[in-house]
């Protein structure tokens, strides 16, 4: 059941989506019970930016048929934040969860330690350049994962949602670390294999997907006005349920294009589910929105996996 | 499944499950056929003050007002429930021991001030507003309450915060507690600081998670930053906020 990804010995393929999982605050609320069997073989930050981020204006959610629509706009403590408050933290995660055959057979469980990979994101080369050079003076920091959905501030055009541009970023950024680069996807292009094959090209060790589908919700207007955006932020991204299978085609034509390992994600609630993103190339699941309605179905997902064996 | 009015009391039999303290919510779902209601909802579980807890048995005050709720309100002696609470910060009690509390309620936010009021016993006086007179029926959660409702038909005809104001005329030397809509968590935190009285809200707010990881059910604090109802609320000092927003964004 043990995985090798990048490098990485994964205690078992389920990993969290960027996002989905404060483990700090999981510690705090729910605390032993969670320390015992955190239910990830690999801990994946949320997204963190040079500077600290408040987040966007409520309201953030809307929930949608089997999903959820997001505008929580990536609320973060910046760079220095993370280094100096969160690292400390997160570097100690282990899991008992341990499926592989020793671990098994024998009366004890061992506990192996939970690498963290840590997301980040700019929007420019340069802010991309100065958040991966300090991830890789860490060496708590097992893997950096890039969020490229965001926009270029002079063209306005998602950095990941451009073949060309995504190649030269992640060259650049390849160029700064020996470090495993992970490539978070974009769903939001017309071509996400092209862009899986040009982080390749990049330089990149993985890619991941899909991140949230970009999604809108309206309210009523008053009295007879046209319905208004709901979300504080305007627009949003949609997750859960309603886009698994939006997801499977995605890492299903991305696993067949490219030679690097692909993190497969997307409306993941069973180890069915997550079987279908093994079978169709992904070397590792993640699972995001379903971690909201219950923080120990990773767990549930890995052990329902090394149940039911690849056939 | 008790009926109180327009309101339903879900009982909950969890015999080992860690006691609440008041304020506190838990998440809840039905085990089965949660999804496939109105617009193909519910898919997010949905949180709920506490509003009694005692021999391993919880309570809950549901009203229908959605997909969610009206699942929980369908569910029949013996279905299953998926519970995961408590959790969040409750309120905290009076300083000094002895000192009065008088609690604020409106609609189904009265249920976190009823499991409040068996801990602070005769101490607190209940206030408690209802847009209607099958609504006040819920006031039954407490004992001695006074009810105050829009359209007269029961107890006090106006705003529960006109009952709040004559209190505080009598005697401002008290903690007030309030839960219930946005506009009279306003009322209530305009009030208690003109009178420089302490108050602790509960607020609500749509979440996703409750437990801290999905940051959707923030609030602004006075100081700029953002609160996140679940972990660092529900109950939230009045001080802390410059205004109550309205929050009409709970997936019912």
């Amino acid at each position: 059941m043990s995985v090798s990804f990048c490098g990485l010995q994964l205690a078992h393929p389920v990993i969290n989506g960027s996002g989905t999982f404060d483990a700090i605050a999981a510690r705090t609320v729910f605390g032993a019970d969670l320390q015992a069997e955190f239910p990830f073989a690999a801990y994946v930050s949320k997204t963190i930016t040079l500077e600290p981020r408040e987040g966007n204006p409520p309201p953030r959610l809307w929930e949608a048929p089997g999903g959820l629509v997001n505008s929580i706009g990536l609320p973060n403590k910046g760079l220095h934040g993370y280094i100096d408050q969160d690292l400390p933290l997160l570097a100690g995660l282990t899991t008992a969860l341990d499926l592989s055959a020793s671990a098994c057979r024998g009366p004890e469980r061992r506990s192996r330690p939970v690498p963290l990979i840590t997301n980040v994101m700019g929007s420019t080369v340069d802010e991309f350049s100065e958040l991966v050079e300090a991830c890789d003076a860490y060496a708590q920091i097992a893997a950096v994962e890039l969020n490229v959905s965001c926009p270029n501030v002079k063209t306005g055009l998602d950095i990941g949602a451009d073949p060309g541009q995504l190649e030269h970023l992640v060259r650049s950024l390849r160029a700064l670390t020996q470090k495993p680069l992970i490539v978070k996807l974009t769903p939001n292009t017309a071509d996400p294999p092209a862009c899986a094959q040009a982080a390749q090209e990049g330089g990149a060790d993985a890619v991941s997907l899909i991140n949230s589908l970009r999604a809108m919700a309206l309210t009523p207007g008053p009295s007879g006005r046209p319905a208004r955006a709901w979300l504080g932020g305007g627009g949003g991204g949609l997750s859960g349920p309603a886009v698994r299978a939006v997801a499977l085609a995605q890492v299903a034509a991305v696993a067949a294009r490219v030679t690097i390992p692909v993190v497969g994600m997307g409306g993941v609630q069973s180890a069915r589910h997550a079987r279908d993103l093994l079978d169709v190339g992904a070397t590792l699941v993640a699972v995001g929105t379903e971690s909201f309605r219950d923080p120990a179905v990773g767990g549930r997902i890995a052990r329902g996996l090394h149940r039911a064996p690849a056939s | 499944m008790d009926f109180l009015g327009a309101y339903r009391v879900l009982r909950v039999s969890d015999p080992d499950g860690p006691e609440p303290e008041p304020g506190q919510f838990a998440m809840l779902a039905a085990a089965e056929r949660w999804g496939g209601g109105e617009d193909e909802r519910p898919y997010l579980a949905r949180a709920f003050s506490f509003a009694r807890n005692s021999g391993g048995e919880s309570h809950f005050l549901l009203e229908d007002v959605g997909p969610g709720t009206r699942r929980l309100c369908e569910l029949r002696h013996g279905d299953a429930l998926w519970l995961l609470g408590p959790l969040g910060r409750g309120f905290r009690p009076p300083l000094e021991g002895g000192a009065r509390a008088i609690l604020v309620g409106g609609g189904v936010g009265i249920a976190p001030l009823a499991i409040l009021k068996d801990a602070l016993g005769d101490r607190a006086t209940a206030l408690l507003g209802f847009r209607d007179g099958a609504r006040a029926q819920g006031a039954a959660l407490m004992r001695d309450a006074r009810v105050a409702t829009d359209d007269g038909s029961a107890g006090y005809h106006g705003p529960v915060t006109r009952l709040l104001d004559e209190e505080l005329r009598r005697d401002a030397r008290t903690v007030v507690y309030a839960c219930g809509p946005a506009g009279m968590l306003e009322a209530v935190r305009a009030m208690c600081e003109e009178r420089a009285v302490p108050a602790q809200l509960a607020l609500e707010a749509g979440m996703a998670c409750g437990f801290g990881a999905c940051f959707g059910c923030v609030v602004r604090a006075r100081d700029g930053s953002y609160l996140r109802v679940c972990v660092d609320g529900p109950v939230i000092d009045a001080a802390a906020l410059e205004r109550v927003e309205e929050h009409a964004g709970a997936p019912a």
